[in-house]
């Protein structure tokens, strides 16, 4: 198939960006968005223009480098995907497709469609842990957990940190992420002693980054490539709201 | 330049080897661990985990990775679990058969006393984890579930669900990041080490380029840590994340460290196909398939891909059961498709090599699900594969319910790595390896659920007192970048980099990194001979000479260049492919991963499997840098077996 | 009290704000409406309706509570609605909506056109000076009031143009609502698995309520079914 493709190109993080044109021919439908990309680039690099700038690595949707804004959807408009899992069976041929970064203020642009999350890492900093030493821990089997609260903990735990919630909330909110991790410790009996500080923390951290607030969307929970419950958000409220009750401060 | 290596692992008995060790080893007074600073570089299981427990204990962690963040590192792509031995299920595990089947597993090419000590941390592992919030998997009850693993009688693999390193590395990720919080980590995202500072024959420091500004920094510590992972992107086309290279371990090893059986190499036998050249990356899908999927190719070649037409024949839905050969389950009839990874790699090459392969360019085979559907309904195939159907069906197109999956073999873990002696310390005094990055535990093979494991044993619980008592011994030593060992290595490495942009010829990085790959895919891939190997080792020149001739690298060396970041470390593979297919050339033997085609059992039951040469191959293949192309020389550590005596692996 | 400050300046603290003030004036629009609907009992009962709640020693202080949840409502999205421009300073070139109700997506705006509703509705019905035949109530000598409301009301809605401004206000009210209801649970904590299709359709149907109840009596004016006696 035949593509124009619409490529958000910046050279560095304080010049100025702008869209650039490029003709992609005979795309195989069998190709991943990113092989794509890559085809773009070995036509640029062969031309000895610099690539398109994009960050990837795992390419099985687990390691949460890669994330575009795909015709104004995070990763695209395939639910439950990442950029690496989307196909290009998925576009038609003659189609015209508008890639952008992740925006957020909280995501200042690198180069190209790179932006830098590492507002997303001093969140899970401020609080996103349990304390416990190397070699202080019990056996694994002292405590157990009731296999309904894992299975909870596990659904928040599975995000892989793309960002894409902040990328698709209209207030570039950081609820979804923020209020994964807070989930899933919360949620576990290993979790709770830690547990107010950590919201009251990690709540506060998220505003220091300047991300913005929840408006009950809900449209970080569609584009989540990992489909996490926008219950988590509720979750987080109502630990917060406790914290303060208890009369935890950040 | 003769090199003794010694394991230094304790004499006497192998199950009280590690505590009497540790009891031997020295401590840091608490108030002296602060002026001590430890470089470790990379952040997956190993590195994380070192890191975080290096800066509880109280020494000054300067961490790199050349991710955006610490969470990325390739760990993170692990599936099916970790092992421990726990014996949770009664089912009569033990530290010690653990140990055993380690090092059966690994085709008694590891040593002992490393494997026992992997087998016993490993309980561990699964107390830490559980109490850093790991959602490991449950039974109803609230306690730990457990599922069994290939190579295993019990039922000793934690999981959850099918991304245990996620989990995991997330775990240690947190526990890094706390302190990070607590001052005793200070991390470098987006730094990518580009050489090592050897002084007065310590490894004293790194070179590292800032990937956002291009700058070339130099770091200080009093020891280097290297938790880098495996080389398996050399074949271009792996398991791996696009950017796993072996660039910290090469450099390392251009610096002195020895680089030990870089052949062994492993091999998954279920991965998602090539559908074309454009491809980037294989995707690995999980071992538990062949529980329930039937693995065949047509018995017709005209029912297979035809090179000539490009064309596969009928479409399998449509040949008929008696048309059809179930090659696993004809060949090895006790294991049928359940057979170890490697012989049913081997198996699947076979098939292809003999013009039955289907798929896109003849390289596939069918894995079908048509008698499970019809057996346990579609219901009941997907309450047990679901997620793993779907992600095929993603990539492919294609429906797994309804028309066999195609598989093939892909590269997925390298068992090689830099030599290190018990205390995980290469022969450059200060310069640590931990997990995929070094040789140690897996000998020949390693297991599945085994990788994970020993990341995070060397991680949290092996190099810590192993720094620690190396650090006691040396007292704290002036630290200084203005050295000239480090303008010395800056230079070389800016020079490297410089060189590389100035090249300015027609073809792409990509194209090199694809062509070598494809060579050491034929050569030094599944199967081995003397001939294939000559062949790349005389190949592997001439294709470096013309990447450092005819290489083009856009941009330059100040801000974002992913082109130059890639350039640098296939330059890397263009060198370390040369020492892997010597060494695959060397070992004149078959075990493990390393298989040479003429050492195969001639006849007799176990006819056409992998022959052990335990009278001149029961060491370990240490290999000495001397020059980009001359010969480097071989040291070798001769392994003992006084627990697990060498005897031979059959499946028929 | 930096504890306070600091939550209640907190994303999460002005949406509580924003949550709490919203229930506060959900309660009102129910009572409002349901105190409204005596409309259909007549002028005789909507009137003595009327005279007790203006007569009530509590007007004022409710009046006060009201306005302050309006100035809290308004004042949190405001400062909500800053921070959120912050959040994001570059826009996308091309966007799509992934999930989300139009109601969803015309909270600030609907929320503007009640803001506006709400002062030319005081001024329409409370103080008069948008209503040309608005009568006070007045004492009727023996300690009581008596009120002309029922006059008002009609009159004062009996001009198509003015019923459909009401009718507009009504239905945007709705819409607010429709998402508001659900989102102040969520935002207070009370999200749950389980019981979260049930809040978003009882969140819907307070809406609808709403408006169908407010509506109804401005139809039946401009319809003549509600007459001036």
């Amino acid at each position: 198939m035949d593509l124009t493709l619409n490529i958000w190109r910046q050279t560095s993080k304080d010049s100025a960006g702008n869209f650039e044109t490029y003709q992609l021919k005979d795309i195989n439908e069998h190709m991943s968005f990113l092989e794509m990309l890559d085809v773009l680039n070995e036509q640029l690099e062969g031309q000895g223009k610099e690539p398109v700038a994009f960050e990837h690595d795992c390419r099985e949707g687990i390691c949460g480098s890669c994330g575009l804004m795909i015709n104004g959807a995070p990763h695209g408009h395939l639910p439950r995907t990442t950029t690496c899992q989307l196909h290009m069976r998925e576009f038609k041929h003659g189609d015209n497709i508008t890639i952008e970064p992740f925006r957020a203020g909280a995501f200042p642009v690198l180069k190209d469609l790179v932006v830098d999350r590492s507002a997303l890492d001093r969140i899970v900093q401020a609080g996103g842990f349990i304390s416990v030493r190397t070699g202080s821990a019990p056996d694994a089997n002292a405590v157990p957990v009731p296999k309904d609260e894992a299975d909870r903990a596990f659904d928040a735990a599975t995000c892989i940190g793309c960002g894409a919630c902040v990328a698709s909330c209209p207030n570039a909110a950081a609820m979804l992420f923020t209020g994964a991790k807070v989930t899933h410790l919360g949620l576990l009996p290993q979790g709770q002693p830690e547990r107010y500080d950590r919201v009251t923390k990690m709540v506060h951290q998220m505003d220091k980054e300047e991300f913005g607030h929840c408006s009950n969307f809900g449209e970080c929970t569609v584009a989540c490539p990992k489909g996490i419950p926008l219950d988590v958000i509720s979750q987080m409220n109502r630990d917060l709201l406790v914290a303060q009750l208890k009369g935890r401060s950040a | 330049m003769t090199i003794e290596l010694k394991s230094g692992a304790p004499s006497g008995d192998i199950q009280t080897a590690w505590s009497r060790h540790k009891f031997s080893m020295q401590i840091v007074n608490p108030a002296n661990k602060r002026k001590y600073d430890i470089i470790v570089v990379g952040t997956g299981l190993a590195g994380a985990a070192c890191a975080a427990t290096l800066a509880e204990l109280g020494y000054n962690v300067l961490n790199f990775c050349f991710q955006d963040s610490a969470r990325r590192a390739h760990s993170i792509a692990a599936q099916g679990g970790i092992n421990a031995a726990k014996n949770y299920q009664n089912d009569g595990d033990s530290i010690y058969r653990l140990f055993y089947d380690t090092v059966k597993g690994g085709d008694f090419r590891a040593r002992e006393h490393n494997v026992y000590r992997l087998a016993e941390t490993s309980v561990n592992i699964i107390d830490q984890a559980t109490a850093q919030g790991v959602p490991f998997a449950r039974e109803y009850g609230g306690l730990l579930d457990n599922r069994s693993f290939g190579g295993a009688q019990v039922s000793r693999t934690f999981y959850a669900r099918g991304q245990t390193g996620q989990q995991l590395l997330i775990g240690a990720y947190q526990a890094h990041a706390k302190m990070v919080a607590a001052g005793g980590i200070k991390m470098f995202p987006r730094h990518e080490m580009l050489d090592v500072v050897v002084k007065d024959g310590h490894a004293r420091g790194i070179i590292a380029r800032d990937l956002v500004t291009g700058q070339l920094k130099r770091f200080v510590g009093d020891a280097v840590v290297l938790a880098t992972g495996g080389y398996g992107n050399v074949f271009f086309l792996s398991t791996n994340a696009m950017g796993c290279n072996v660039t910290a371990t090469w450099r390392a090893h251009r610096r002195g460290a020895l680089f030990a059986n870089p052949c062994y190499t492993q091999i998954h036998p279920t991965c998602i196909p090539v559908s074309g050249d454009y491809q980037s990356k294989l995707t690995l899908m999980s071992e538990s398939l062949r529980n329930d999927g039937r693995v065949w190719v047509p018995k017709d070649k005209k029912d297979a891909f035809d090179p000539k037409t490009g064309k596969v024949g009928r479409h399998p839905n449509d040949i008929p059961e008696s048309e059809r050969d179930y090659y696993l389950e004809r060949r090895y009839p006790a294991f049928g498709n359940l057979v170890p990874r490697d012989i049913a790699s081997r198996a699947a090459k076979q098939v292809c090599d003999e013009g039955r392969g289907v798929s896109y360019n003849g390289r596939g085979v069918y894995l079908d699900f048509s008698d499970a559907v019809r057996r346990l309904g579609k219901a009941g195939v997907e309450a047990r594969y679901g997620n793993l159907f779907e992600m095929y069906q993603r990539i492919t197109g294609e429906d797994p319910y309804t028309e066999p999956m195609r598989m093939y073999p892909a590269i997925h873990y390298t068992m090689g790595g830099l030599w290190v002696d018990y205390n995980l310390m290469s022969n450059v005094p200060g310069l640590f390896v931990l997990g995929e990055a070094n040789f140690s535990d897996h000998g020949a093979n390693r297991l599945g659920a085994s990788a994970l494991m020993q990341g995070l044993a060397d991680g949290y619980f092996v190099a810590p007192p192993c720094i620690g008592n190396f650090l006691a011994k040396r007292k704290p030593q002036p630290k200084s970048t203005d050295w000239p060992e480090f303008a010395a290595v800056e230079a070389e490495v800016k020079q490297r980099l410089s060189t590389l942009l100035s090249i300015k010829g027609k073809r792409t990085v990509d194209s090199f990194h694809k062509e070598l790959g494809l060579l050491m895919w034929d050569k030094c891939g599944m199967a081995r001979t003397e001939e294939g190997l000559k062949e790349a080792l005389v190949r592997i020149p001439q294709i470096r000479d013309e990447f450092w001739k005819n290489v083009s690298v856009p941009g330059s060396d100040t801000g974002v260049n992913q082109s130059l970041e890639k350039a640098a470390r296939v330059a890397d593979f263009l060198e370390f492919a040369e020492l892997m297919c010597l060494d695959a050339l060397e070992r004149r033997e078959s075990c493990g991963g390393h298989f040479r085609e003429e050492f195969q059992e001639e006849a007799g039951e176990a006819k056409g499997e992998a022959k052990r040469d335990d009278e001149n191959f029961a060491h370990v293949a240490a290999w000495e840098f001397t020059g980009v192309g001359q010969r480097p020389n071989l040291h070798k550590e001769q392994l003992t077996f006084d627990y697990v005596k060498p005897s031979q692996r059959s499946y028929k | 009290m930096t504890w306070l400050k600091q939550f209640l300046s907190s994303s999460i603290g002005l949406k509580i704000v924003m949550a709490l003030s919203g229930l506060g004036l959900f309660g009102f629009v129910i009572a409002h409406m349901l105190g409204n609907l005596q409309v259909f009992l007549g002028a005789e009962k909507f009137n003595a309706y009327a005279a007790m709640m203006q007569g009530n020693p509590l007007l004022w202080p409710a009046r006060i509570g009201l306005l302050g949840m309006i100035f809290a409502h308004m004042g949190s999205a405001a400062a909500l609605v800053l921070r959120s421009n912050k959040a994001r300073p570059t826009g996308y070139k091309s966007h799509q909506w992934l999930s989300g109700s139009y109601a969803v997506r015309t909270m600030r705006f609907g929320g503007l056109v009640l803001l506006a509703f709400i002062v030319y509705h005081l001024l329409h019905m409370t103080v008069g000076t948008a209503h040309g035949e608005f009568r006070h109530c007045m004492s009727d000598g023996a300690g009581g009031l008596t009120c002309f409301a029922y006059q008002n009301l009609v009159s004062g809605l009996m001009n198509p143009a003015v019923a459909s401004a009401y009718i507009v206000a009504q239905v945007a009210l709705g819409l607010h609502l429709a998402h508001g209801v659900w989102s102040l649970c969520r935002t207070l904590g009370l999200g749950n698995p389980r019981y979260d299709l049930l809040a978003r359709r009882a969140a819907l149907s307070f809406g609808g309520l709403i408006t169908a109840g407010n509506c109804a009596i401005a139809i039946a004016i401009v319809a003549g079914l509600v007459k001036l006696p």
